[in-house]
């Protein structure tokens, strides 16, 4: 059953995009990863107080000991996967090209755009941040229309908070604007 | 017949005017956010979730139901008229779907796979009705040693079995097993992995954990390789059928619904396999091989039925024993535990009206669906020439909100931007996400049935295996952690090539090479 799964790492022109010569390097940044969420179970689990009581042979430690030991165990046949030269298939989509390197500016500022809407709900309220997350989303991702951008984000925000926040009780805040809207 | 009894009195719950139309704006939200590209069935539950936390659990589950049906047929016309599948579920519903379209047999399409889907997914949870009572049965006798050994089974179907590299998959799964012991610990009440913040104490939301890897993940992927022109889109006019067309299509629904259902419902089946062996069957059965692979009907027709068949089959293991055995029906567990419901043999014992209030809802779910999607597939194809910006802004705007509705504050959503990160990770790195996300909502229970197996056996560890269940499980397990060493073993036992690499992908037959053999 499992030799019908789709499959797409069979397909070695499937990961052309990622630089292919030579292994990808970079998955032995994800095999670190790994290894350090191992590592920090095993710290973590090791804090804990060793309880067990009767009714609880077990206590909360193996858990997370079991886990911690799993992950380096499988981080160690990770690497060696990708030193025989395993590459997982980078995942492809309707609207993704593998064809061209990433492009991290997008990224980051899409990164940066979220953390300050993030902190922006709060204070100004969900229609406000929500516009400008939305803006600033759309304008990282290469949108150059400012004023139909932020439309569009105004237009949404006010809608989903109309429908969601009051037509079906949703928590989102008013901020700012509580009394007007 | 007592079932049917039931049942007529959930659609006594579901059927007044207010409920209705909880039903019918699920369907219309799930259609239009499972339509838009880069959305599946699993993102589309997992970003609409956080509507329905404000309602009351019997209009939030009507809601959802809604969204669920929507979700999955949103994404066969994605695939149909884009050529590009959001989720492998659909990619065997373009091979046929999308050459279709391009020969201007759009319509037809389209509507062999709304009426297959309604079709399918009618018998299908008709079924579900007719099986659930006996796997009720049948898993209330479990004890939690069982429990435990059939939640492992599907860690391993999920890391193993599915996917095509098993170090990801448990890599992936091991990912996920660790964010879901964030928080107290429930018997000890002692902290674990919270870093001291009173935020995590509770453990990470699900809805934070799935929104970010769907959505907030798959953004950040596409902001990374945004392809600078959208696709073409294949303008569609209603959609509708002629004589042939239905005389045609009639058949590979039936036979995709008998595939579809049972594959969802075992553990670690899934969709993928019952859609491509429902596409082989219809190219073998059918009067004219000539068409496939230049857009035959049956190719949509078969496959279709089977994805929604297997949608309803995955609710039976899911409402019955507890276990979600796709990225779906994981979201489906979280929110059904959220509005305060255990899924499980005794689910259907002590919430008889909600179990059969859901069952209706999904009746009412995939009506709307079909009388909706006929006349709207035109509008839905507009969506589909949303500017990338938009949409990916859009996307990322809804994710905020989700994250928010949650507890109502920020660092949900800087949570949601490290899980969205992770979720990029993944994409890059090749990584699958099912393991991952059941990793995280069954993590604390895999846990719970452990302890309490123990508690019963007083420490002896003997108390974890359990009766001949939880034998098979084990057994199952062993063969598949493994099997590359049996194949191997096998194939040098027959003195054949060069065993290959335990973990290599070489073993497998790709869909591509198995359509054109």
């Amino acid at each position: 059953m499992s030799d019908l799964t789709p499959d797409r790492t069979a397909d070695p022109t499937g990961s052309a995009g990622v630089e292919s010569k030579g292994g990808d390097r970079a998955q032995y940044g994800m095999c670190a990863g790994l290894a350090g969420l191992g590592v920090l179970l095993l710290v973590d689990a090791a804090r804990l107080a060793p309880v067990q009581s009767s009714n609880d042979a077990l206590g909360p430690k193996p858990v997370p000991i079991v886990l911690g030991v799993l992950l380096l165990v499988v981080a160690l046949f990770y690497a060696i996967d990708i030193w025989r030269g395993g590459v997982g298939a980078a995942e492809e989509g309707e609207d993704v090209d593998l064809s061209a390197g990433s492009d991290f500016k997008t990224v980051g500022l899409l990164v940066v755009v979220f953390g300050v809407g993030a902190a922006l709900i709060a204070p100004l309220g969900w229609v406000i941040a929500g516009s400008l997350l939305f803006w600033g989303c759309a304008f990282a991702l290469g949108n150059r229309h400012h004023i139909r951008g932020l439309a569009i984000g105004v237009a949404i925000s006010l809608i989903t908070f109309y429908a969601f926040a009051i037509g079906l009780g949703v928590n989102l805040p008013a901020g700012i604007l509580d009394g007007i809207l | 017949m007592d079932n049917l009894n039931h049942l007529i009195e959930g659609f006594g719950h579901v059927m007044t005017p207010g409920n209705l139309l909880y039903a019918f704006i699920g369907v219309v939200v799930g259609t239009a956010v499972g339509v838009l590209p880069g959305i599946g069935p699993a993102m589309t539950v997992a970003l609409l979730l956080p509507i329905t936390f404000g309602l009351d659990p019997t209009q939030a589950l009507i809601l959802f139901c809604g969204v669920f049906y929507g979700g999955m047929y949103g994404g066969s016309t994605t695939s149909i008229l884009l050529n590009t599948p959001g989720e492998s579920s659909s990619v065997v519903t373009a091979l046929e779907g999308n050459k279709m379209a391009k020969a201007g047999r759009a319509a037809q399409a389209l509507a062999t796979a709304a009426i297959g889907s309604f079709i399918a997914g009618t018998i299908a949870t008709l079924l579900l009705v007719l099986v659930m009572p006996q796997i009720v049965d049948f898993a209330i006798d479990l004890g939690s040693p069982d429990y435990l050994a059939i939640i492992l089974l599907a860690f391993v179907g999920a890391a193993a079995v599915l996917g095509s590299s098993r170090i990801r998959g448990f890599a992936a799964l091991l990912i996920g097993l660790s964010i879901g012991t964030v928080g107290i610990d429930a018997v000890t009440g002692q902290q674990r992995l919270t870093f001291g913040l009173p935020q995590l104490a509770d453990g990470i939301d699900i809805v934070v954990v799935a929104v970010g890897l769907f959505a907030v993940g798959e953004a950040l992927w596409v902001a990374a390789h945004l392809r600078r022109k959208a696709g073409s889109v294949i303008p569609v006019g209603n959609p509708w059928m002629g004589r042939e067309d239905w005389k045609r299509s009639w058949k590979p629904w039936l036979r995709g619904t008998a595939l579809g259902f049972p594959f969802g419902a075992i553990p670690a089946g899934g969709a993928e396999v019952p859609t491509f062996l429902s596409y082989i069957t219809e190219r073998k059965l059918t009067k004219h091989p000539e068409e496939f692979g230049k857009g035959a009907i049956e190719g949509v027709a078969g496959p279709e039925a089977a994805n929604n068949a297997s949608a309803a089959g995955t609710l039976v293991p899911l409402l019955a024993i507890g276990l979600p055995t796709n990225a779906t029906a994981a979201i489906m567990l979280s929110a059904l535990r959220g509005w305060g419901f255990e899924p499980g043999p005794l689910l259907i014992e002590k919430q008889p009206v909600l179990v059969w209030t859901l069952i209706a809802s999904l009746f009412v779910g995939n009506t709307f669906l079909l009388l909706l999607n006929l006349p709207l597939a035109p509008a839905w194809a507009k969506l589909l020439q949303i500017p990338r910006p938009y949409l990916y802004a859009g996307i990322i705007f809804f994710a905020a909100m989700g994250a928010w509705a949650v507890n109502g504050q920020a660092f949900d959503l800087y949570l949601l931007l490290v899980i969205g990160l992770l979720g990029f990770a993944i994409r890059r790195f090749g990584l699958p996400v099912l393991p991952l996300i059941i990793g995280v909502i069954l993590a604390p229970i895999a846990e719970l049935h452990m302890r309490r197996s123990l508690q019963l056996s007083h420490g002896d560890p003997a108390g974890l295996i359990g009766g001949p269940v939880s034998w098979v499980c084990y057994v199952i397990i062993a063969i598949a952690i493994l099997w590359p060493l049996i194949a191997k073993l096998v194939r040098m036992a027959r003195g054949g090539g060069s065993g290959s690499g335990g973990d290599g992908p070489t073993d497998r037959i790709t869909i591509s090479t198995e359509a054109t053999a």
